[in-house]
């Protein structure tokens, strides 16, 4: 293997030829090819759609502390080499442009104006000008990512920049909802143009939720920067303070042992379970079928109480430590897990088989909110949304961590890309979830469930990645001499899949977008960070 | 002693018997965001799941904040949810009780006050009940009304006695 890599890598370097000034490794899975900025699109747009590479996440830093520059990093995940290829581009402060990849790489829209907004790196040519995450009442020339930038500094409004698509007919209706919406929901404004019923365009005004996490996160020690890291979301609190973890670890070169590995595994299908169950139940009030809202309810709670008796946290907060874990689990949890997984596996059963074999139920969500593969694709959808649309991604076989190498599972695909495909996988991954923690449970190894971290090296970067319930999450680290955190991205699922949601909605009538957004179950704090 | 599912009906019952004292009807909730990591808001809606139940004892999260007597907030308050939340305040009905739900509504939590952040509700608008955790425990959400039960009854007193 190690050798088709290479020889894989060199006949990339040849065909590229001298676009790329430099190419280097950074650490056993992942190559750096540096890059002038005028060569980005060409070379991204090589590996993407000539070597099928997948856009993972993009990042902007800036290191005009360390050598002069700001530098962006665009990373594609080659799954079937479990490989990572990186392209590098520093950008001089005195010209702070770059040719924008986002004509040709969709899936690089937002990554790009995000560094506009936040570092002030301009993408030339890109085909949304309008800001992203800070929105039109922030001073355009202030960039908080930047080191000059203080955390705790408020910048004044000023006179909005946000617009939304204009309509000329007036066939054509607006329809404004949020940010606050009618439940107990996260917040998000939406603009429909509607004719009559009918959905023709969507427009959303996202980022409502910006706290400023990554910039936060900045000068934090290691240790403390884990607790903000599982506190970017609830629900998928572990998921994120494991890929953080696992950044951490990766830049130390530290493998974890492996019982660690196991209960990380462990309480990650744990996460996932109570999330499916739970969102296979609120798809039901998309359609207002009580049972099924009430029972979804019933069970996930059920899985929380677990959580909370195993691991001490109904969120599963506070388990992940640097290098392994803080908590280990006694023959009684076991007992107590195999006992609550075996009764909520047969209420589950109960809760699919009413939901599937309900006419009204069935007929709402078939054939509603279609998202195509070709879309899926072009947008890099990860998780759920695009393992429901034919596209068969799952980090945890791409590229395994934890111990998800040492257990056998199966990634279910569906074809249509409908809510119904979309309720089907997670119906089908929370078997898939009891199997794998049955699996568990019969070869936990015994030994340590941590190895201390050495001091990490500054300036170098490591990722780490987490199949969260809601899809593949990506957390970027680069460490500063004193070790502390030096910069911060997360790359959440959702950030990945909320663009395809217009996509999706579009043709269908307004009463079904509740639906439809929920079957993609998307979490704003997330994206937002 | 009690386990802690009696203790949970308990509070359940003591809820609606001092609804009933101090409100004379049932209470109403509207939900605000302010930034939250959606930790805090699953916590609210668990109140309504089949084990806590507490529609049952007549509380209700409502869609609009004309409809609340009281306002939930989670989330220490971000730059672009400001106005949402003024909005939202200056919409619902006397006595606007607003109740600070988790470690960051109550003071910005591991966020803190950032660029983007104000580092908790009483930075924007008046707090009534500070409710610590993270997120807080479904009861400890209910010790948190009752909290600001006693707390309006208390005012409601004292102006009364201002009156006279
Ligand atoms: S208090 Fe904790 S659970 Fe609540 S919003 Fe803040 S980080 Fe999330």
């Amino acid at each position: 293997m190690e050798k088709t890599i290479k020889q894989w890598l060199s006949r990339m370097k040849q065909q590229l030829g001298n676009k790329v000034r430099s190419m280097e490794q950074n650490g056993a899975q992942e190559t750096v090819m540096l890059v002038e900025k005028t060569e980005l699109p060409d070379v991204c747009y090589f590996l993407w759609h000539e070597k099928k590479g997948r856009l993972f996440t993009m990042v902007g830093n800036d290191e005009r502390d360390i050598h002069g520059f700001f530098a962006l990093y665009y990373v594609f995940s080659f799954d079937s080499f479990r490989h990572f290829i990186t392209v590098k581009t520093l950008i001089d402060p005195l010209d702070p442009t770059f040719p924008s990849v986002s004509v040709q790489l969709p899936a690089a829209n937002w990554y790009e104006r995000e560094v506009k907004d936040l570092l002030g790196l301009r993408p030339q040519g890109h085909p949304d000008p309008r800001p992203l995450i800070l929105h039109g009442d922030w001073p355009e020339d202030l960039h908080p990512l930047r080191k000059d930038f203080p955390l705790d500094r408020h910048a004044p409004r000023v006179q909005s920049r946000e617009s939304f698509m204009p309509y000329d007919s007036e066939d054509v209706t607006e329809i404004p909802v949020g940010p606050i919406h009618a439940g107990i929901i996260e917040p998000g404004h939406f603009r429909f143009g509607a004719v009559g019923d009918t959905i023709l365009h969507l427009d959303a005004r996202l980022f409502f939720t910006h706290r400023g996490l990554e910039k936060a996160n900045e000068g934090m020690p290691l240790e403390k920067a884990l607790f903000l890291a599982e506190r970017i979301c609830g629900v998928c609190a572990l998921s994120h303070s494991t890929a953080f973890a696992q950044a951490a670890e990766r830049l130390g070169g530290v493998t974890i042992p492996p019982r660690a590995a196991y209960l990380r595994t462990l309480f990650l299908e744990l996460e996932r379970l109570y999330n499916h169950i739970g969102d296979v139940g609120n798809i039901c009030a998309g359609f207002g079928f009580a049972v099924g809202v009430s029972q979804g309810a019933r069970l996930k709670e059920t899985l929380q109480q677990l959580n909370e008796r195993v691991a001490g946290h109904r969120y599963l907060r506070g388990i992940i430590r640097l290098g392994g874990i803080r908590i280990d689990i006694t023959e009684r949890e076991k007992e107590d897990i195999v006992r609550t997984l075996s009764y909520v596996k047969k209420e589950f059963q109960e809760l699919v088989d009413l939901l599937f074999s309900h006419d009204i139920a069935m007929n709402r969500m078939a054939t509603t909110g279609v998202l195509s593969l070709e879309h899926a694709n072009q947008l890099e959808v990860v998780g759920v949304a695009a393992r429901a649309s034919g596209r068969s991604v799952d980090i945890r076989r791409d590229q395994p961590y934890a111990a998800y190498d040492q257990v056998s599972f199966h990634v279910p695909v569906y074809e249509v890309g409908d809510v119904l495909s979309r309720v089907r996988i997670r119906v089908d991954e929370v078997l898939e979830s009891i199997a794998i923690i049955e699996q568990l449970m019969h070869s936990l190894p015994s030994g340590d469930t941590f190895t201390p971290l050495p001091p990490l090296p500054p300036y170098r970067s490591a990722m780490g990645w987490c199949e969260s319930p809601r899809g593949e999450t990506v957390h970027w680290l680069m460490v500063g001499p004193d070790q502390t955190v030096y910069r911060y991205r997360v790359r959440s699922a959702t950030y990945s899949n909320w663009p395809a949601v217009p996509l999706a909605v579009k043709g269908n009538i307004v009463p079904d977008f509740p639906l439809i957004n929920k079957s993609f179950e998307l979490c704003y704090a997330c994206c937002d960070r | 002693m009690k386990s802690g599912k009696e203790q949970t009906a308990d509070l359940r019952w003591t809820l609606q018997k001092r609804m009933k004292e101090v409100l004379g009807r049932s209470l109403h909730i509207r939900h605000v965001d302010s930034g939250s990591c959606n930790g805090c808001d699953f916590e609210m809606n668990t109140l309504t799941n089949p084990i806590y139940d507490i529609q049952r004892f007549g509380v209700d999260f409502v869609a609009s904040p004309r409809h609340a007597d009281m306002l939930m907030v989670t989330g220490g308050v971000t730059r672009h949810l400001e106005e949402a939340l003024i909005k939202t305040y200056n919409a619902a009905s006397e006595p606007k009780m607003v109740v600070a739900i988790g470690a960051c509504a109550c003071g910005g939590g591991m966020f803190g006050r950032t660029y983007a952040n104000y580092g908790g509700v009483d930075q924007i608008v008046p707090v009534y009940v500070y409710v610590p955790g993270c997120p807080p425990r479904p009861e400890a959400i209910i010790e948190g009304i009752l909290l600001a039960l006693d707390r309006y009854e208390e005012l409601s007193r004292n102006k009364g006695e201002n009156k006279r």
